[in-house]
């Protein structure tokens, strides 16, 4: 099997209000797949579709092969899932709930289990109704990557956790990946995605506006450039730049990517003494597509 | 205590439909067992002969009270309604000021609002205040309702001042529960561990002695204030004095802690084990509730028990009230008819701990805890079931236990062994019953997560249909619907088996129907 996801045209309702609008999603076995949208925009309500809690009301979604609703209970012996909001047993401890949570999906790995308490510095004994929301999301996480599930499914994992911890389970999901796991992680922190994913699908309003792996989505968007001529600005009418700054011999835009080359070479033309040119960001992207919400 | 006010208004406003709700069953209750009593004892003879029969059976002095005079109509009609309302008032109170402190700050609602411009004390304020306004309305609406009611103005104000006094005593020791424990769970079982120890006290005070006992009670001195009996309103002071000495220590535990935690800290626990599957997990939840409602009944089947050996006695003045029982237990048997009518009801009560198990799996939904257990390879039918298994069973061994507990003291009030037997096995036929709600419960939950606590009223229409639907002559389809209308009123009456496997089947069909809607339904979390 290659794809570990595929869900084509998705639409989930709840009253009048569309939730999902013909979403569509392809996450392929073993990869990191990074699940981005400002909040609001559906992903935790996909996620729950693919989790069987939900029914769709229209579209096909297949899970490891299954259908995520009549298979619940047989595809969720292969997969973990770490919910955004992690809400816990208030009365038992933290190390209970991660071997009840373990042993639900049909055992823990002691070993393991430890290996990851003693790195996530977490404290198992005590109460879950002590534990920061942080502690809490540590629970959830130690449970679903002690486990041996073959997929993933962490949503908004590390909105709790500090830098430091941020780090740790950076370190954790690369190590899941070269393991052949697949994760779906759903996120709105655009450096986490660009660190651990392969690919990325971007929803916005319960619809996919974009998919593909970074170097494509880069594609889409514009490079900034700030160079310094040696001769006069020449003329840059045509290369529908934006931003355009210039400042004695000094030039500064942002070009689409179909447009770079050109750029380059009349600037060349007129005789470059500094060039500086960075690729564009995730955030640029991602702006692309929900900065003209308001 | 800066904006107090504040918190208040909005503390009323948040409570608008809660609070009224609380006072309305109070000035109800209030006025009806007020409008009854009359009836119940027509002359004076049958009156004292009543008061005296109380008096002189101390599991009666236990549970209800010594009756101050025999003579008055108020003091032996509101015998029920005396110290027990000034306890329940009490208890709106301590939930009340709970619910409003450690509940908020529990899910951190409390850390927001001092975060604006309020004072470290203004929550704990509002919350007191809300509780006092409350039970001061109860006690006043209340007073006002048993003059309305025909009782005198005098006692009927009495009775309400006592009810308020001890409701804002409860309401500060609220306020301390909520300081000590770090969950409004634990803070709530503090409180209400306070206000049962008080009314042990008063108990023993009032039976065994030493008398002085009674004086160490909260819920002593408003029976003290011997509504209808006297009308003191001295020991009030007492009541006052004690509410704000308390009050104010809660507000100095308050100084001293941080927000969030409390003076008892929690303990650490087993960083491994815990639950091995979901009905491992059902029992862990559920366990301790049980425990404590199982003691409670205990102790109650007990004094039921220790009660019944002395109801033809106490009847004898009061023949309106024998024809009543004797009516509704349909034998002439009055221990027994009294004993299958207490058994109904208490195994109504028991239905009330099925179904709160079963609207607790609406609130396991919504905090995205069900989420949590359904993403795992237990299906989500086999979740529901594991606490619908433990409601099952609770609430079995809660009419067990109690049955087996009023035959205990049955049995050691005539030297019969098989009294024990016939009362426990008559508390058997109760459990169809109770099951029948529990599965009323799963349907509603499991057609939707909102639908669940409509339960509530379900059991609340069980309870109108079995106490007013003979009184009221409603149609006889009406009260069949009741499930405990077609439990046989064991002990005395012969065992009709029928009734009760149609019980079980409708109880099977419920469960089978509740599968069918909640596997189609979606789990909504939030």
């Amino acid at each position: 099997m290659t794809n570990a996801i595929e869900i084509a045209g998705l639409v989930k309702t709840f009253g009048s209000i569309r939730a999902l609008d013909e979403l569509d999603l392809t996450v392929r076995t073993g990869e990191v797949h990074g699940f981005l949208g400002p909040n609001g925009s559906g992903k935790s309500t996909t996620i729950r579709v693919l989790l069987g809690l939900l029914r769709s009301n229209a579209g096909s979604v297949t899970l490891l092969g299954g259908d995520p609703w009549r298979d619940a209970t047989a595809l969720h012996r292969r997969l973990a899932y770490v919910p955004g909001d992690v809400n816990l047993w208030p009365q038992l401890t933290g190390g209970e709930v991660i071997d009840l949570l373990g042993r639900l999906r049909g055992g823990v790995d002691p070993g393991r289990r430890d290996k990851l308490i003693q790195k996530f510095e977490l404290d198992p004994t005590k109460r879950s109704r002590a534990y920061s929301k942080g502690n809490r999301q540590k629970v959830a996480l130690v449970a679903a990557l002690a486990s041996d599930a073959e997929l993933l499914i962490l949503d908004e994992p590390t909105s709790g956790l500090d830098p430091l911890m941020e780090e740790l389970f950076r370190e954790c999901v690369q190590e899941e990946r070269s393991r052949g796991r697949t994760v779906l992680l759903s996120s709105h922190i655009l450096s986490e995605v660009e660190a651990l994913c392969d690919r990325v699908s971007i929803i916005r309003n319960g619809r996919t506006v974009e998919t593909g792996s970074l170097t494509d989505l880069r594609h889409l968007t514009e490079t900034s450039v700030d160079a310094t001529l040696t001769g006069p600005v020449p003329d840059l009418a045509g290369l529908d730049l934006r931003d355009l700054d210039i400042e004695g011999g000094r030039v500064r835009c942002l070009v689409p990517t179909p447009a770079l080359g050109d750029l380059l070479a009349r600037l060349g033309a007129a005789g470059i003494s500094s060039l500086v040119s960075q690729p564009p960001t995730l955030e640029q992207l991602f702006l692309r597509h929900y900065g003209d919400q308001a | 205590m800066n904006g107090w006010t504040l918190l208040l208004r909005m503390a009323l406003r948040r409570d608008r439909l809660l609070i009224p709700s609380w006072v309305a069953v109070f000035v109800v209750v209030s006025f009806g067992s007020a409008a009854a009593t009359e009836s119940l004892y027509g002359d004076p003879v049958s009156l004292a002969a009543a008061g005296h029969a109380v008096n002189a059976t101390p599991a009666l002095v236990a549970l209800y009270g010594p009756i101050y005079d025999v003579t008055a109509l108020g003091a032996i009609g509101m015998m029920k309604m005396n110290a027990m309302g000034a306890a329940l008032v009490g208890l709106l109170g301590l939930l009340l000021v709970i619910r409003h402190t450690r509940a908020d700050e529990e899910v951190g609602r409390t850390e927001l609002a001092a975060s604006g411009a309020v004072g470290r004390h203004a929550a704990l304020a509002a919350a007191l205040g809300t509780a006092a306004l409350t039970v001061v309305a109860v006690g006043g609406l209340s007073a006002g309702a048993l003059a309305a009611a025909g009782l005198p103005l005098g006692g009927s104000l009495t009775l309400g001042a006592a009810w308020a006094v001890c409701g804002l005593v409860f309401t500060a020791v609220g306020g301390v529960a909520a300081q000590l424990a770090t969950s409004a769970r634990a803070s709530r079982g503090i409180a209400v561990a306070a206000l049962l120890a008080a009314y042990v006290l008063r108990a023993v005070g009032d039976t065994s002695g030493p008398a002085w006992l009674t004086w160490a009670s909260p819920v002593g001195w408003s029976q003290q204030m011997r509504a209808y009996a006297g009308d003191r309103w001295w020991p009030a002071a007492f009541a006052l004095l004690a509410a704000v000495a308390v009050a104010a220590a809660a507000v100095l535990v308050e100084q001293r802690r941080d927000l969030g935690a409390g003076v008892l800290a929690d303990r650490a626990g087993p960083a491994h084990g815990g639950p091995t599957g979901p009905l491992s997990l059902a029992w862990r939840l559920h366990r301790l509730a049980l425990a404590g409602w199982a003691s409670g009944f205990a102790l109650l089947g007990f004094l039921l028990g220790s009660i019944a050996s002395s109801v033809p006695q106490f009847l004898e003045g009061a023949p309106a009230a024998a024809e009543m029982i004797r009516a509704l237990g349909g034998t002439d048997r009055l221990i027994d008819a009294f004993l299958a009518t207490e058994l109904d009801f208490t195994a109504l009560v028991a239905a009330a701990f099925a179904v709160s198990l079963i609207v607790r799996l609406a609130g396991e939904e919504a905090h995205g805890r069900a989420e949590e257990v359904l993403a795992t390879p237990t299906g989500r039918i086999r979740w529901a079931l594991a606490h619908l298994a433990v409601a099952l069973l609770g609430s079995a061994v809660l009419i067990v236990l109690l049955g087996t507990a009023a035959g205990l003291a049955r049995a050691l009030d005539t030297g019969e062994v098989s009294q024990l037997l016939s009362v426990a096995g008559a508390s058997l036929v109760r459990i169809p019953a109770a099951w029948t709600m529990a599965a009323v419960a799963l349907l509603l939950y499991a057609a939707s997560s909102r639908a669940a606590v409509y339960a509530w009223a379900a059991l609340v229409g069980v309870v109108v249909l079995g106490e007013f639907g003979p009184l009221m002559r409603l149609p006889d389809w009406m009260q069949q619907l009741s499930p405990y209308r077609h439990i046989p009123a064991l002990p005395g009456a012969d065992l009709e088996v029928t009734p009760l496997v149609v019980l079980l089947a409708v109880t099977a069909a419920l469960v089978a129907a509740s599968a069918v809607l909640y596997r189609r339904r979606d789990i909504v979390t939030g």
